[in-house]
């Protein structure tokens, strides 16, 4: 163990503070470590309950499918609560409320009174925010300063965002009189809960749908809650409906007959199987799916910038994010020295308790997904590709997994081509701009690509021959509200957010 | 002794030849009257699919000209169609216009793609903006071509339906792998004709006549097809799209989903955004 190696310098920041720091120099790359005084958000502001109904018509009723599943901690795999489990005569339900409250309520009433309600929403999250994160962290093993301070703040800027979208829809699209879809199903995943939640759910009602939701199985908690918040700000029943459950609940969902429009964010592999349910009908679908995201190093970019941008692009939220920075493309001239700059920074994230402020990669979301990244990480090895991972201790219990690079990947290699969705970095070489064109899309995806480099002109030559729905120059992994957001070819099709996104609920008559 | 005419021999449009189906098949393509006006080619799977790796190999070079450049070629197709409109004319009145109907519906095709010339320049400014993100970032969402599509032209109008479908695809910088209609294919294979003779890149455009029942399988399950325009193909050959099109994550345009012939909305539909973020700071 280098930490056993290692001599321990500690110091005390100042008189009045009482937090040690400890600087471990040397090991092979000497790098910095410092640890860190444990720093734990409470988790009073959340009140769990043992067991959790569907969100049904304005109110939490018993499935009538009788069945249950729970739900767990991650970072402890402590039991958290019982969630139901909605089978077909549920989904029926949500669907049937869903429609009438679409006729009746949603569909009628004017795009400034939905405006309204939409605002009250907003401010509503932005009250509750500090609980929905540490919900949020709870249930789904994200670093509570992520969900604190990215997570939430986007949640609460989608719904204010599209709430005044709601009463301003024939000024979005030229030469179009829009109308909604009518009842929406949408089926969201497990790496942001809360957010995927606000760029489905957002849109679609400012754009006068209603909707039935399917939060993903291992993080259901923070959409019951938000369902709890908008029966207390008013919003009329059947407007939202929540289905807990698994895949089985999401099929039901997607393929009820009264669904008009059906969005999904989640695998490649789910969206396939629910564009081939959908064949055969005309009902709208958006899919958002998964991503090898290329993040290229040129060797005139900034450096450290760059060693951070990079961190942040695949160890954020685990590397649980489809538009993760997933393959390193690093300028051959460069290669050496900026691989040792990224192993000095590994060395300084924090692993660990996900509930700790000072935590930089919290929980694996669930064994299911840790076993798989594990499966990809031993096929890197297998296939020849050099592992580097810190020394980090990990938790006794929780799913946990340290950040990993793989140098000398080729681009066969597994670890190249298929999504790991944990934080896990391949990284390649290149020595032309062409070539790193080229090998960036080399891929059946097209979510997300990245650009290192102090000039102007290639960053645009770049982005313009990049096949990714998101290109982020001389920064990473960001995200607004008013930015529309999606992939090209197996990466789904579709934008959510900003303008774009209103139009994947919207239907209209031309001419 | 009167002179006898010269027929023409109708082939398909591939890279901008016009070779024989391989396969060695043709069919005969009917009038009115059920008479025999002309065989033409029964295209094959293997034309189909040297027809969209012709295609891919296009695309990046048609997508990077500049939307000035494609909207005069495009403006070219409308002066070479002014041109041809005797023979269009014809041939719509051998399968069964009036004069009249087929006049009048060359002469609209003919004004469709003159006002879908006008778009390659200005498209983005329609649909693509500046987000206004919180935070010091510039932030652009535009327009770029999905890729290579494929388009089933519909039975009729022979040429208005194949003109409304195929120049929206165009525009954003698509290159299009075209089925023409199977019942009227003479008004497809005149068109190749004025693509060819109007600037047009050879590839860009790839047309093939033959048999859906046959063809549109083959063109679903492509891997190397990005969306398809299946507005001409019957309710089951549309469910054999979408079947198809799970394969690499098709887009796909339903026949009858709402988008008008001359809409910009159909351009859209064969688009991707592309939003590109980079900071601002001194």
């Amino acid at each position: 163990m280098a930490r056993n190696r290692a001599l321990r310098i500690t110091r005390l920041l100042h008189k009045g503070l009482n937090l040690a720091i400890t600087r471990i120099p040397s090991t092979t790359h000497e790098p910095l470590l410092w640890e860190y005084a444990e720093s734990r958000e409470s988790t009073d502001i959340v009140s769990l309950d043992d067991s959790y109904g569907l969100y049904i018509d304005g109110e939490f009723r018993k499935p009538k499918s009788r069945n249950s599943f729970t739900t767990v901690n991650p970072a402890n795999e402590d039991v958290l609560a019982k969630v139901s489990e909605a089978g077909p005569a549920d989904v029926d339900d949500a669907v049937s409320a869903a429609r009438a409250a679409y006729e009746n309520v949603w569909g009628p009433m004017s795009g400034a009174e939905r405006a309204k309600y939409i605002f009250r929403i907003a401010r509503m999250i932005q009250e509750r925010s500090r609980e929905l994160a540490v919900l949020e962290t709870l249930d789904g093993g994200k670093p509570i300063k992520e969900s604190r301070d990215i997570d939430l703040p986007l949640v609460a800027g989608h719904f204010f965002y599209y709430a005044g979208w709601a009463d301003k829809l024939d000024y979005a699209f030229p030469g179009i009189k829009p109308k909604p879809l009518g009842v929406a199903g949408q089926v969201i995943p497990w790496n942001f809960p809360m957010l995927m939640l606000a760029w489905k759910v957002a849109p679609a009602l400012a754009a006068g749908n209603t909707v039935v939701l399917k939060p993903a199985e291992t993080t259901p908690l923070t959409a019951l809650l938000f369902a709890e918040l908008t029966q207390e700000a008013g919003l009329p029943p059947g407007v939202l409906n929540v289905v807990t459950g698994a895949g089985k609940t999401g099929a039901a969902v997607v393929s009820h007959d009264d669904v008009d429009k059906v969005a999904f964010t989640g695998s490649t592999a789910v969206g396939k199987l629910i564009q081939s349910q959908l064949a055969g009908t005309s009902k709208k679908l958006t899919l958002e799916l998964g991503g090898k995201g290329a993040h290229v190093i040129f060797e005139d970019a900034p450096l450290d910038q760059a060693v951070e941008g990079v961190i942040n692009g695949i160890f954020f939220n685990q590397g649980h994010v489809c538009c993760a920075g997933s393959r390193l493309f690093v300028e051959e001239s460069i290669h050496d020295r900026f691989v040792d700059k990224l192993k000095r920074r590994l060395d300084t994230l924090r692993v660990g308790d996900p509930m700790d402020k000072n935590t930089d990669i919290g929980a694996i979301n669930s064994k299911e997904q840790l076993d798989k990244i594990n499966e990809l990480v031993d096929a890197g090895q297998s296939e020849g590709a050099e592992i580097f991972q810190p020394d980090c201790e990990l938790p006794q219990k929780g799913f946990y997994f340290r950040p990993t690079l793989f140098t000398g990947v080729s681009q066969s290699h597994r670890i190249a081509q298929e999504e790991i969705f944990g934080p896990v970095l391949s990284i390649l070489s290149f020595r032309t701009p062409d070539e790193a064109v080229e090998k960036a899309n080399n891929t059946p995806y097209g979510l997300s690509a990245g650009i290192w480099t102090t000039k102007g002109s290639r960053i645009l030559w770049m982005a313009d021959r990049l096949k990714a729905g998101v290109v982020w120059a001389n920064t990473f992994n960001k995200f607004d509200p008013t930015s529309p957001f999606g992939g090209y070819k197996e990466s789904g099709f579709g934008r959510e957010g900003g303008r774009h996104g209103l139009l994947a609920y919207m239907d209209w008559d031309e001419g | 002794m009167s002179r006898l005419d010269v027929r023409k021999t109708y082939k398909l449009y591939i890279g901008g030849k016009f070779p024989r189906s391989e396969s060695g098949r043709s069919y005969p393509a009917l009038d009115k009257d059920g008479e025999v006006l002309a065989r033409v080619a029964q295209g094959s799977r293997k034309d189909l699919r040297d027809a969209v790796r012709i295609a891919r190999g296009a695309q990046s070079s048609w997508a990077g000209r500049t939307g000035y450049n494609r909207g005069q070629i495009l403006y070219r197709i409308a002066e070479t169609l002014e041109d041809r409109s005797g023979t269009f004319v014809e041939q719509l009145m051998a399968t069964g216009s009036t004069k009249k109907q087929a006049t009048d519906e060359v002469a609209a095709a003919i004004d469709r793609m003159v006002w879908y010339a006008g778009w390659p320049d200005k498209f983005a400014q329609i649909y693509g903006n500046l987000n206004p993100v919180a935070g010091p970032f510039f932030n652009i969402s535009s327009p770029e071509a999905t890729g290579v599509v494929g388009v089933i032209a519909p039975e009729q109008p022979g040429l208005l339906g194949l003109v409304s479908r195929l120049a929206p695809v165009l525009v954003p910088g698509n290159t299009v792998v075209l089925l023409a209609s199977e019942s009227n294919p003479m008004p497809a294979i005149t068109f190749t004709e004025v693509l060819d003779t109007s600037d047009v890149p050879g590839g860009v455009v790839n047309v093939l006549t033959g048999f859906k029942d046959e063809l549109i399988p083959f063109l679903a399950d492509h891997m190397d097809v990005n969306a398809i325009d299946a507005g001409g193909a019957s309710s089951e050959q549309a469910q054999r799209v979408q079947e198809g099109a799970v394969h690499n994550v098709k887009r796909v345009l339903l026949p009858g989903q709402g988008v008008a012939e001359q809409s910009p909305y159909r351009i859209a539909a064969f688009t991707e955004t592309k939003t590109v973020w980079h900071p601002k700071g001194v």
